[in-house]
């Protein structure tokens, strides 16, 4: 026990040092707060505004759609309030100050993940937090076993799942560098297709976002299962059960790009 | 930081030739990043296809036509729209808003050129070069897979190229004022990000402002930033006829004059400001 407090110690000190500076600035702080929750009311009302116009969309009402949306949005930001810092690899890269983290006698990826963490983010999270219990209410979605266990399985893998595009797509920014907004049409791509209905995909975007990177499991899938519609040909409304599935095969893909990456990675020279 | 009154006209022909070439020097800048261009590419193209995929389903929903959005003026307004991404700036960040930041501006206050205009120039050359890597592709990527309205004849053409020019110079001349803030704030992310949630949205990047309910309508009219996106998209997919069109640009021409004169203003009321630490 004493011996993990020891090697925990040092993140703790990073991470705590990292919360301090963000608050040092007080009325930058609330402004960057204020910003990222409308950030997340924004986002909503992208898609909301939609069912607006008509009242069912991909077999969704706006009712679905908002529960979808908050438990795809609450997945997310918790993830990128911890492994979005992920997206500042190229800047590292470029500077030539990644070779600091090679000095240090702990894991790469460890270290760019405590190097920063967004308070900011967590504003975010708040949003989808709201539109998701406010989706199990207006759905009137029953408080049965199953039913619970669906959604704590649900938020953790998706968790788990966008967690995972980002080191996927850290791993890769050490061939693309420059080119690192390729990445973006997976990362934040796949954070606008977790919130739509699946439903309305062609084919290849199945293929892409529904089960290479399992988008449409974070939330989509489960919101189906757990309001009893039938979901489409390739994405039947059961699939929500294996959420858990699809965040591990999202994590094989993170681990494999994130290898591949830091070994084709030379250093920054000098 | 104005040109002294003595001898104008003598002097106008260099300071347009100056800016001019920072206008190329831009340019120049954007061809510089080949990897960034077709990373860009790739972004524009994927979220081009998923807004295809749930727009059109709006579409079809609403029985074919909604808010005067067919398939084809849709597809326009889709593929359109993230060709302009890598050339309007709705991102909020800049080049100049890190030198006001560390307090390298000071070097620019001593140029002979209007630090505002000067910042804003390269940024506009930097965009017309995003167009070819960029602006082209993904239009064209859009135009073979999916198939798409287009202008309104040689004159829709003509107003779109300018109201495209318009709306990248007041997407730059914008996001000029959010650099300008750092003046007086020590760190304006929140402020960045304010604008980048804001602008995409009303800008109609998502969703195209006349689908909006009337008050929020309302309020994207009274921003500028229906300028930058949705006004050149409108007259370039023709779903603008003429005399629209020509409405639109005076619209945007408006709020090209606002938006530079009080970054004119808060240029000179940040530089009586300015602090340098140390030195």
């Amino acid at each position: 026990m004493g011996d993990r407090t020891a090697v925990l110690a040092p993140y703790r000190a990073v991470l705590a040092s990292r919360v301090r500076a963000q608050r040092s600035h007080r009325a930058s702080f609330r402004l960057d707060l204020g910003s990222s929750m409308l950030v997340g009311v924004v986002e909503l009302a992208e898609i909301a505004v939609l069912f607006l116009t008509v009242d069912r969309l991909g077999g969704l009402d706006l009712a679905a759609i908002v529960l979808v949306f908050g438990i795809a949005d609450l997945s997310f930001s918790l993830a990128d309030t911890v492994f979005g810092h992920c997206d500042n690899l190229p800047t590292y890269l470029k500077a030539g100050t990644l070779d600091v983290f090679y000095l240090r006698p702990q894991p790469l990826l460890a270290q760019l993940v405590t190097s920063d963490i967004s308070l900011r983010r967590l504003a975010r999270a708040f949003v989808g937090l709201v539109a998701l219990v406010a989706g199990l209410v207006v759905n009137d979605v029953a408080w049965s076993l199953g039913n619970v266990a669906l959604l704590v399985l649900a938020v953790l893998s998706g968790i788990a799942t966008f967690s995972a595009m980002f080191v996927w797509a850290g791993g890769m920014q050490f061939f693309l560098v420059d080119g690192y907004e390729a990445t973006n049409a997976f990362v934040y791509g796949g954070r606008y297709a977790a919130t739509q209905p699946a439903s309305v995909w062609g084919r290849p975007l199945v293929v892409v976002f529904g089960f290479f990177f399992p988008m449409a499991f974070t939330a989509y899938l489960p919101a189906l299962t757990m309001l009893g519609l039938p979901g489409g040909d390739w994405l039947p409304g059961w699939l929500g059960w294996l959420a858990p599935v699809a965040a591990v095969w999202a994590w094989v893909l993170a681990l494999a790009g994130w290898r591949i990456g830091v070994r084709h990675y030379q250093g920054g020279g000098g | 930081m104005t040109q002294a009154p003595r001898g104008r006209s003598r002097r106008v022909r260099p300071v347009l030739r100056t800016y001019s070439r920072l206008l190329a020097a831009g340019f120049r800048r954007g061809s510089r990043y080949r990897l960034a261009a077709f990373g860009g590419l790739v972004a524009n193209a994927t979220f081009g296809l998923l807004k295809v995929a749930v727009l059109f389903a709006v579409v079809d929903a609403a029985g074919g036509e909604v808010a005067g959005y067919d398939v084809g003026a849709m597809s326009a307004y889709i593929w359109i729209s993230q060709g302009l991404l890598g050339s309007v700036n709705l991102m909020g960040r800049t080049d100049i808003a890190e030198r006001i930041r560390t307090g390298d501006v000071t070097t620019d206050f001593l140029r002979p050129l209007d630090v505002q205009a000067a910042a804003v120039v390269e940024d506009v050359g930097k965009s017309l070069f995003a167009l070819i890597p960029r602006g082209v592709p993904t239009v064209t990527i859009g135009l073979l897979l999916v198939g798409m309205d287009g202008p309104d004849g040689p004159l829709g053409l003509l107003l779109g190229a300018l109201s495209l020019l318009l709306g990248i110079t007041v997407s730059c001349a914008t996001v000029y004022l959010v650099a300008v803030a750092g003046f007086w704030m020590v760190d304006n992310r929140g402020l960045q990000i304010l604008y980048m949630v804001l602008s995409g949205f009303l800008a109609g990047l998502f969703v195209p402002i006349a689908l909006f309910p009337g008050w929020l309508h309302a309020t994207a009219l009274a921003t500028p930033f229906p300028s930058m996106l949705q006004f050149p998209v409108d007259v370039l997919s023709g779903r603008a006829d003429h005399a629209t069109a020509a409405l639109l640009v005076v619209v945007q021409v408006g709020w090209l004059v606002a938006v530079a004169a009080l970054g004119q203003a808060l240029t000179r009321a940040g530089r009586r400001r300015l602090e340098v630490q140390g030195g």
